[in-house]
Formats: structure tokens, sequence, C-alpha cells
């Protein structure tokens, strides 16, 4: 019986996450689209070209499906599941609400974090396999970008966990009376930098930069398989969106509406504010990545957790108070002596 | 059967769906696309240039040092986790320790820095 409702509840949320798939990638073409002072897609279904995304995944399904003479065929038609697969398991664990939520774990943000690490080893085992010299670089800055970023980015949710004594997603939720992001400045900034670099989206778009190595791990995927690629890509959006609302913005909490509806318009509002950073900056360099992840946010987020100890120990009642000033001066103070050096 | 065993049930149900899905994606699309191979199509992608050598032929991996660097501070976390969320029952001898302990690592970061070893070239 439990493997029934299992099932069922797996199958469910698989139709609501491929519904907010559609919805993002239309939503995207549109806001890139009228960022970039054009209309983006306009005919497909008469009204703004709502059926885009319909057409795409027809058109991706006819599409022939080659897998290169000379590469590895096993590892090549395996890659796919496994950048797929961890990244559905870990999307079960997201609450909706304080009751609406299918996989409930005690360590819930660290067996989100630990699956969606899984997506960059399909991406090296795609990369290499696919026997072409791009996607083998692409391959190698995925993992080097993995590396410099898991770190801060764990080390951020340590701090949250820390503010709520648990890593279960909706304690922290119902921990949080003023959300965490006015608590933790330092965190939810170092939070939002290092998920954009986990989703490889641009400025952090450099293990697949169209205009260097032309589509990194993936060059050699077409069709379906592609696809998933691509799926998969957004799947780690929602997370990573779902992520930041749960753990900095009160997650479901908010007055009047239903939880849900909260929680899914946070969702919306952060997937609007990538949207826009990926459309607007430009690519960062190699280098430049690799000194943002070590010099600047790792260091940031080991400060934040030594500020967080330390207050939440040393002023126990009037630590909430206490943490949001000391890291909002040291924000402030950051950004103004930025602005005076650096003109 | 206990909630806390039903909840990784769960994982296991959300893996195995997750797999199936894919499987039927990719059936669907073998049925339903064409196949037309020739010796061509399958060569490697250089943006139609004619490929030279093999792919996998010796990289310089750049990033084998922060591979080591990122090691340490993984174990790091794996250490911080379970702290976090007991360390206000252990009170200040534990944040102390936790402290020394960061404070040793931030300084092995600091020493790689120094000798450039975060440099990418």
């Amino acid at each position: 019986m439990g493997l029934l409702i299992g099932i069922g509840l797996a199958l469910l949320v698989i139709v609501l996450v491929l519904t907010h798939i559609i919805v993002f990638i239309w939503c995207e073409l549109k806001i890139f689209a009228h960022i970039m002072d054009r209309y983006g897609p306009i005919e497909t279904g008469k009204f703004h070209g709502v059926l885009q995304p319909f057409a795409d995944v027809l058109k991706l399904m006819n599409k022939e499906d080659t897998v290169p003479g000379a590469s590895d065929r096993l590892i090549f038609k395996v890659a796919p599941f496994v950048v797929f697969v961890p990244a559905f398991m870990a999307i079960g664990a997201i609450p909706l609400s304080a009751t609406l939520v299918v996989i409930n774990l005690d360590i819930g943000a660290f067996y989100i974090i630990a699956l969606s690490a899984f997506t960059f080893v399909g991406m090296i085992m795609a990369g290499w396999s696919s026997f072409n010299k791009y996607s083998l670089l692409g391959a190698f800055r995925a993992a080097g970008q993995l590396l410099s970023y898991e770190l801060p980015f764990g080390l951020t949710i340590a701090g949250v966990a820390m503010m709520a004594s648990s890593l279960n997603l909706i304690t922290i939720v119902n921990k949080q009376v003023v959300p965490n992001a006015f608590i933790q400045p330092i965190g939810f900034l170092v939070f939002v930098i290092a998920a954009e670099a986990e989703l490889s989206r641009s400025p952090f778009d450099i293990p697949h930069a169209e205009s260097e190595i032309i589509a990194g791990y993936h060059i050699e995927y077409s069709g379906m398989r592609w696809a998933l690629f691509y799926l998969a890509e957004y799947v780690s959006l929602i997370i990573l969106c779902s992520m930041t609302a749960l753990l900095f913005l009160g997650g479901f909490k908010g007055p009047i509406l239903p939880p849900p509806v909260w929680f899914l318009l946070k969702v919306y509002v952060l997937f609007f504010i990538l949207a826009w950073i990926r459309i607007t900056f430009p690519r960062v360099r190699p280098d430049q990545l690799m000194d943002l992840g070590w010099k600047v946010l790792l260091p940031a987020s080991l400060l934040n957790i030594v500020l967080t100890a330390s207050i939440i120990i040393l002023l126990p009642d009037i630590w909430p108070v206490a943490l949001a000033v000391t890291e909002f001066t040291i924000v402030i103070a950051t950004l103004i002596y930025l602005g005076r050096t650096r003109r | 059967m206990s909630e806390y065993l039903s909840a990784y049930l769960n994982v296991a149900m959300f893996a195995v769906v997750a797999f199936c899905f894919v499987a039927i994606l990719l059936g669907v699309s073998a049925v339903v696309r064409p196949k037309k191979e020739n010796p061509v199509k399958l060569e490697p992608y250089e943006c139609g240039m004619v490929p030279f050598g093999g792919a996998w032929s010796q990289f310089n991996v750049r990033f084998y040092v922060f591979a080591l660097l990122f090691l340490i501070f993984d174990v790091e976390i794996a250490f911080l986790y379970p702290w976090a969320t007991v360390f206000r029952e252990l009170g200040i001898t534990s944040l102390i320790e936790m402290l020394v302990f960061i404070f040793i690592l931030l300084l092995g970061l600091v020493y790689a820095w120094k000798k450039g070893v975060l440099k990418w070239v």
C-alpha cells in the first residue's frame, strides 16, 4: 500500500514539475525577448506563443538522435539518466506548506544538496564519453565550478541550520519569525550567487559557453537525450529557487493567502530575478569565477558562520537583532568601500 | 512501518518513477524519430572542420589543487552540519572548539592563497 501511494505521489510531483517547467520556459522566452526589446515567440498558439514549449517538445521528439561513432556508448547513454534522476529525487523533499510534502526528512536541506551535486557526475560522464575535445573541456570546467561553489553553498546552509537548530526544511521555515535574509544578509547574498553558479547559468555559464566551447558537455547530444539535460537544468532551477525561498525568505509563510500560493509566488519572483540576471550580465572569465568563489564567497560564508555561532552563544536573548545589525553593517561597509575604490 | 522508513521508501519510489519517466521518453522518441546514419554524421562535431586527433588526450587539469582544497573543506562541512543543529545545547566549549577548527582550515586557505595555488593560469 505504501508503495502504491509513493508511486502515485511521485507521478503527481512529476506532472506538477513538468507543468511548472513549461510555464518557466515560456516565461523565460518572453522575459528575455522583452528585455532585449523584441517580441519572442508570438505565432504558436495564437496568444503570445503560449504553445511554443509544446512545439519544442514535439520537435525534439522527432529529431534524429545520433551517438558519435568513437564515443563510449554505454556511458554516453547512461549520462542523461544520471543527470535527471537525482535532480527529480531532490525535488520531492521540497515542502509546499507545513503539511504538503512528499519526502519529509530530518535532514531535508542536506538531502537536497547531496542529490543536486550528483548532476555534475552526469555532466562529467557526458563530457568524457562524447569523444569530443570541447565537451571534455566543458566537463572539466563544470567540475571546477562545482568544486568552487559547492563550499560556500553548503556553508551558508549550515548557517541557516544553526539559527533553526534543525536541517528539516519545515522546521527551518516555521522558526523564521522574520525572513532569514534580514538576519543573515551575508548568507543570503552568498547563497544566491553560489546558486546561480551551481546552475551554471549566465553570468556563470562557463561549462557550456557557446562562444568558447560550442555547448560544453552536451555538444554531441541531440533530440530527446539533449532535452533531458535541458529538463534537468530546469528542475535544478526550481529546486534552487525553492531552497532560496525556504531557507531565506520565509518559504510558505505569509499573511492572508494560503501557504502554497505564497511559496509559489516567492519561487516565481526569484525565477524572474534569476532570468533578469541571466540576460543582463556578461559572462565572467574562468579565473574571475575561481577568484570569486575562493577569495570572496568562501571567506564570507565562513565569516557568516563564525558570526552566527558567536552571537547566538554570547547573546542568547537578543541574538537575531545583534546578528542582523552586525551583518548589515558589514555588507554596507563593504559596498561603500567598493564604491569608493572601484570607479 | 515507521514514518522514518516510509520517507525513505518515498525516496526509492521517486528514483523508480524518474527512471521510468526517462526510459519512456527515450522509448517514445526512439519509435517516432528517423534514423539515417552516415559516417560523416558520427564524427565529433567541431564546428564543421574535419576533426583532428582524439579527444581522450592529455589535458592540463587545472583544478587538481582546487580539488584537494575542496576535499578538506568538504570534510569540514560534513562536521559542521551535525554541530550546527546541536551547538546551542553544547554551549561555549563547543563554540570555541569549532572556532579553532575553522581557524586552522582558514589558515590552510590563506597558506594556499599566498603560495599562489588559487591562481588560475
